[in-house]
């Protein structure tokens, strides 16, 4: 098997937040207390019970009032991780045979440093100060079954399958470029644009904090001679970000 | 549905107009989205810019409650550009019929028809018949000319409803309209075809059956009934809604749509009778004219053999109605408001919240002395009397907690809006001392037989003769083990003597005594077969001794490519998946459209048994019959029309033959832009005031809370209710599961950027939404999906609330109450389901 990824076509996409719900209901994440805010958009952000959500965007329309947009939010599963470049905990974060990035609470530091190094901001903290992101269901595609996101989606707006098929379905439905499909060598989360990916609120070129690469590259092998765990994480930060910013990973709910 | 949920996917145009099938009937989606790869066009109409409008090629807004302007502007645009389908219309239509030269309409009689009477609020309607030859039989026109037929009435009634016209009622812009009655008139060419998806956003206004009527004309027009892709398919809002209505959940009809008998049919004759529909058009197969079979073998499903010639098959026993009496929702909890009930069981529902005017309903359940709630969950119904406003120490009634069992912890059929019966199998046993409906029902029973028996009462002999041979018996004769197979199997009917057909000679065996019947086709007037509703006979059936639950079946071929899968469970009528399907062909029985063809006459075809040649392919056809070109044997399409054609000109209906644009009860209008007399739906029933001037309930013979107020400062803005995805009916299974309330925390209204900035209301701040009737709080959403509407050149200012929530869960209150304490007491002229579509409210900055 290649590597397996999902395709998500906001054009199929009816905002009706089945892969929310399905998401929660198999991961076992509990439902927050939350308040309209004026918005169809809830909970406003991904938080550590909320791996996947739906963003729904309001553009100008020259047929309608509105044009009016339904993007699903998650780990993109890069093929190029930013998170597991940085990360100083072996283990911790690692990649699955079918290419999801999963991760070991056991082994995780605490040290949000994968917070700061994904160009898609998801990765979230638990109570328990341990990283809780989208995995890509990787047990249950680890078994063959497709994640309970795409699996309970009505319409085909997302979808599950080896990335070189989920490309040519993506072309065959007109798509010439699906965003995420070289960038940081490839996304396990592919989307399939009408527009400029601006247009739905993502990085037209996403990419690493050129910080983490020189860790990774440079650093992280001299770093693990002398130190280890923590001790190496805040060598690590400083060295990336400056000082005193441990404290600065997204706040959540 | 005339067709099914796969069936969209064959259609070149979908009008979602009515519905919001993205966010209520997700799944739907799916083969919207099938047919939009292929090349269809979806357009969405509706008051505010849905997420199904956020999938559309063509949007367009109108004014809640005016969707018979929109549409009849439709009409009069396919007429004058000539877009009907010609052949379809002159020959499967009423088209060609001629109308009583005495007919008028409401051009010419200042809003109403004909025969108006105004002090009953009804129509005589005499006028409105068929002129009849001397043989009895319509006459007809098919040239269309005749100034009498319908097709020129039709065309003289809608001539009023120009572009202009209808967008200075509607709001929607005049090009929006001309461009959706271009798209939508394509679909009268015989190669293409298009569908209508409606729900509650049609049937819930006092014009309501007219909404779909004026649908259902437009079909007819452009050729699109009886088609794969075609139709018009009501999305039924619950998984079982359709099988409800089948069944006889409704006060005026009897399982399998037999009218419910009124007390003046004295005997079961009689009853045949009155509901037997006539022709004298030997054409016309008139299904109808089968009514007498199936009530008798209803009755003896009912009575079994407690039923017989003698007794006239326990007729007597069935409940009647009064003359005019009228039990739908409205009425019941009218009457309970006014002690005219004891008890009440509020059965798998929750009306303190799901009722229109839901603060009477609460009122008008602290009248009872009793009431038993049925739910898996404590609700606001059951836990009334602690509710807002309520003085609890004044309440004297006992309320019974009963815990029912969901839909996976019981066997079950449900049947799906396409009519597809399923058969489930049970996933978990009942959680705690929850019990499966049939269950309660089957404890109930026994002990309120034995209170019969015991200490006697009046007319027991309903109750105490029923038949009620549901599994294995205790030894007190009660049933102990309740097997619902044996329900299913009652309802498909058996043969209860050895049945012949009596038409061959020799007569022909169908059915031997005691196998479960066939299919309804057998069914006898005689008392030899029962059937608990006629269309579900074929259901649970026997085939060489071999019992087979049809709705059990899970086969996967799709022989026409069409996505009908005949072999996948079992859908009524005789596991047709297209009703009117003879309609999909010419009058040689060759499809209309080859490349969708439902079904085909094969003239080689041969009969396996008789051997005679010609026979039809595809779908099951409404009838062996061959086509119409076929002079001596040849049958007209519309078997459930005495007819035998589709209806056009519906003379029928209390509100008259054609629809025509009247406004909600509440309305921003002083009067109706189409004329001046008759503002609102001239033959609906008015709870109070039926002279006006509609001020003081009280004095003008109606409770305070039937109050309305129409085109008043007040309540300047027009509302309307809906449902979103994230919860469920009143929220009773949602409000209760974390991860849908945390999508949809509480109540709120959506109002345009327009008129927050007129009320200085900002995004997100807490308002207070007021009708004549109540007040709610929300949470304002500010958006851009709903606009100002431009209607008579003044600005109407429109706002949307779901009605999901309510007081007692979460247990803080922070989901709010009910939208129903908003919408009014009133209902549509033919069916009475509440106006809860289009009325009046304030907003105001708490």
């Amino acid at each position: 098997m290649g590597r397996m990824s999902i395709l998500v076509s906001p054009e199929l996409c009816i905002g009706c937040r089945g892969c929310q719900t399905a998401c929660k209901e198999w991961n076992q994440l509990s439902g927050v207390k939350t308040e309209n805010r004026g918005s169809t958009e809830n909970p406003p952000d991904l938080t550590p019970n909320t791996f996947n959500k739906i963003r729904y965007v309001e553009l100008p329309s020259e047929t309608n009032m509105v044009r009016w947009l339904f993007v699903s939010q998650r780990c993109m599963h890069c093929g190029d991780a930013g998170c597991m470049k940085i990360c100083p905990a072996p283990g911790a974060l690692f990649r699955t045979d079918e290419g999801a990035v999963a991760f070991d609470k056991d082994k995780c530091v605490g040290c949000k440093l994968c917070v700061t190094s994904c160009p898609f901001n998801v990765p979230r903290y638990d109570e328990k100060n341990k990283i809780s992101k989208c995995h890509l269901c990787a047990e249950r595609i680890a078994n063959r079954l497709e994640p309970a996101c795409t699996k309970t989606c009505p319409t085909g707006a997302l979808r599950f399958g080896e990335r070189d098929a989920l490309l040519g379905l993506a072309q065959k439905a007109g798509y010439a470029k699906v965003y995420g499909q070289a960038d940081l060598e490839g996304l396990g989360a592919m989307y399939a644009f009408m527009d400029a990916p601006k247009i739905y609120g993502m990085n037209e070129n996403p990419a690493i904090p050129e910080s983490v690469v020189f860790w990774d590259n440079v650093l992280r092998p001299l770093a693990y001679l002398g130190l280890a765990g923590a001790v190496a994480a805040s060598l690590v930060h400083y060295v990336a970000f400056g000082p005193k910013k441990i404290e600065e990973g997204k706040k959540d709910e | 549905m005339t067709n099914h949920w796969i069936d969209v996917r064959n259609a070149d145009v979908i009008l979602v107009m009515g519905g919001n099938p993205a966010e209520n009937h997700p799944i739907s989606m799916k083969w919207i989205a099938k047919a939009k790869e292929q090349g269809a066009k979806l357009i969405v109409v509706d008051p505010r810019f849905t997420r199904t409008a956020a999938k559309a090629d063509i949007y367009a807004p109108l004014r809640s409650g005016t969707d018979i302007a929109f549409l009849g502007g439709m009409i009069k645009y396919i007429i004058e550009n000539k877009l009907y389908f010609r052949e379809y219309v002159a020959n499967y239509t009423n088209a060609s019929f001629l109308v009583n030269p005495e007919f008028k309409g409401p051009g010419e009689l200042n809003g109403v028809f004909s025969g108006y009477d105004n002090k009953g609020r009804k129509y005589d309607k005499k006028t409105w018949a068929y002129q009849l030859d001397e043989n009895g039989l319509p006459k007809k026109d098919l040239s269309l000319k005749d100034p009498n037929c319908v097709f020129q009435l039709l065309k003289k009634h809608y001539s009023r409803y120009d572009i202009d016209k209808v967008s200075s009622i509607t709001g929607t812009p005049a090009e929006k309209l001309k461009e959706i009655y271009d798209v939508y008139g394509s679909t009268g060419k015989p190669d293409r075809v298009g569908t209508e998806l409606y729900a509650m956003g049609w049937t819930q206004h006092t014009v309501g059956t007219q909404n779909i009527r004026t649908m259902a004309i437009i079909q007819l027009l452009l050729g699109n009934m009886g088609m794969a892709g075609g139709g018009v398919n009501a999305l039924r809002g619950e998984s079982n809604v359709q099988g409800s209505t089948d069944h006889g959940i409704l006060f005026h009809i009897l399982p399998g749509y037999l009218p419910t008998p009124k007390a003046v049919w004295t005997d079961l004759k009689t009853y045949i009778e009155k509901n037997t529909p006539q022709t004298k058009d030997t054409r016309s197969v008139n299904w109808w004219s089968n009514r007498g079979k199936y009530i008798t073998s209803y009755l003896k499903a009912v009575y079994g053999n407690n039923a017989t010639k003698d007794n006239d098959f326990a007729y007597a026993w069935l409940p009647k109605l009064d003359e005019g009496m009228n039990c739908s929702w409205l009425v019941l909890f009218d009457q309970m408001l006014k002690d005219k009930f004891e008890g009440f069981f509020a059965w798998g529902q929750n009306p303190a919240c799901s009722g229109a005017n839901a603060g009477k309903v609460r009122k008008a359940l602290a009248r009872l002395k009793w009431m038993v709630n049925v739910n898996l969950f404590d609700n606001e119904t059951g836990s009334f009397w602690k509710g807002p406003g309520m003085k609890t120490e004044e309440i004297q009634t006992e309320v019974f907690q009963l815990p029912a069992a969901s839909s996976v912890e019981k066997e079950g059929s449900i049947t799906n809006s396409g009519r597809l019966a399923q058969w489930r199998t049970r996933a978990i046993a009942p959680v705690g001392e929850s019990m499966p409906d049939s269950e309660i029902m089957n404890e109930l029973y026994f002990r309120v037989r034995k209170l019969y028996k015991d200490k006697g009462g009046k007319f027991p002999a309903p109750v105490m003769n029923l038949d009620w041979n549901y599994g294995e018996k205790d030894a007190s004769g009660k049933v102990a083990k309740f097997d619902i197979h044996q329900v299913a199997k009652e309802i498909n009917g058996y043969y209860l003597e050895d049945v012949y057909d009596k038409k061959t000679d020799p007569p022909t065996l169908l059915g031997k005594k005691g196998d479960l019947c066939a299919s309804f086709v057998h069914l006898q007037a005689d008392g030899t077969t029962s059937s608990g509703n006629w269309l579900y006979s074929q259901s649970y059936t026997q085939k060489e001794g071999k019992i087979i639950n049809m709705m059990a079946r899970r086969g996967k071929d799709d022989p026409t490519g069409l996505g009908m899968y005949p072999g996948w469970a079992w859908c009524w009528p005789v596991n047709r998946h297209v009703l009117y399907n003879r309609a999909s062909v010419d009058l040689n029985g060759n499809p209309w459209n080859p490349q969708r063809a439902v079904i085909k006459w094969n003239a080689l075809k041969e009969d396996p048994k008789t051997k005679k040649l010609g026979g039809w392919e595809g779908d099951v056809p409404d009838g062996p019959a061959p086509p119409m070109a076929d002079e001596k044997t040849g049958k007209y399409p519309f078997i459930m029309r005495a007819e035998g054609v589709g209806l056009i000109y519906g003379p029928g209906l209390a509100d008259g033959p054609f629809p025509e644009h009247y406004e909600a009860l509440e309305c921003p209008l002083q009067e109706n832009p189409m004329q001046p007399q008759h503002r609102i739906n001239p033959t609906i029933k008015l709870f109070y005031g039926v002279e006006g001037p509609h001020q003081k309930p009280a004095a003008e013979g109606g409770s305070l809370e039937d109050i309305f107020a129409s085109c008043d400062i007040r309540f300047p803005f027009v509302a309307t209710t809906y449902r979103v995805s994230e919860h469920w009916q009143t929220g009773v299974l949602t409000r209760h599961l974390p991860w849908q309330l945390e999508m949809s925390p509480e109540q709120f209204v959506e109002l345009s950027e327009e008129l927050a900035e007129d009320l200085k209301i900002k995004n997100g701040d807490k308002v207070i939404v007021s009708s004549a009737r109540g007040r709610v709080r929300a949470v304002a959403m500010v958006t851009r999906r709903f606009k100002p509407f431009k209607v008579m050149d003044s600005t109407v200012h429109q706002v949307g609330l779901p009605w999901h929530f309510g007081w007692q869960f979460p247990e803080d209150g922070s989901a709010g109450d009910s939208a129903n304490l908003l919408t009014p007491t009133i209902g549509d002229a033919n069916t009475m389901i509440p106006e809860t579509k289009a009325f009046l409210v304030n907003i105001e900055k708490v």
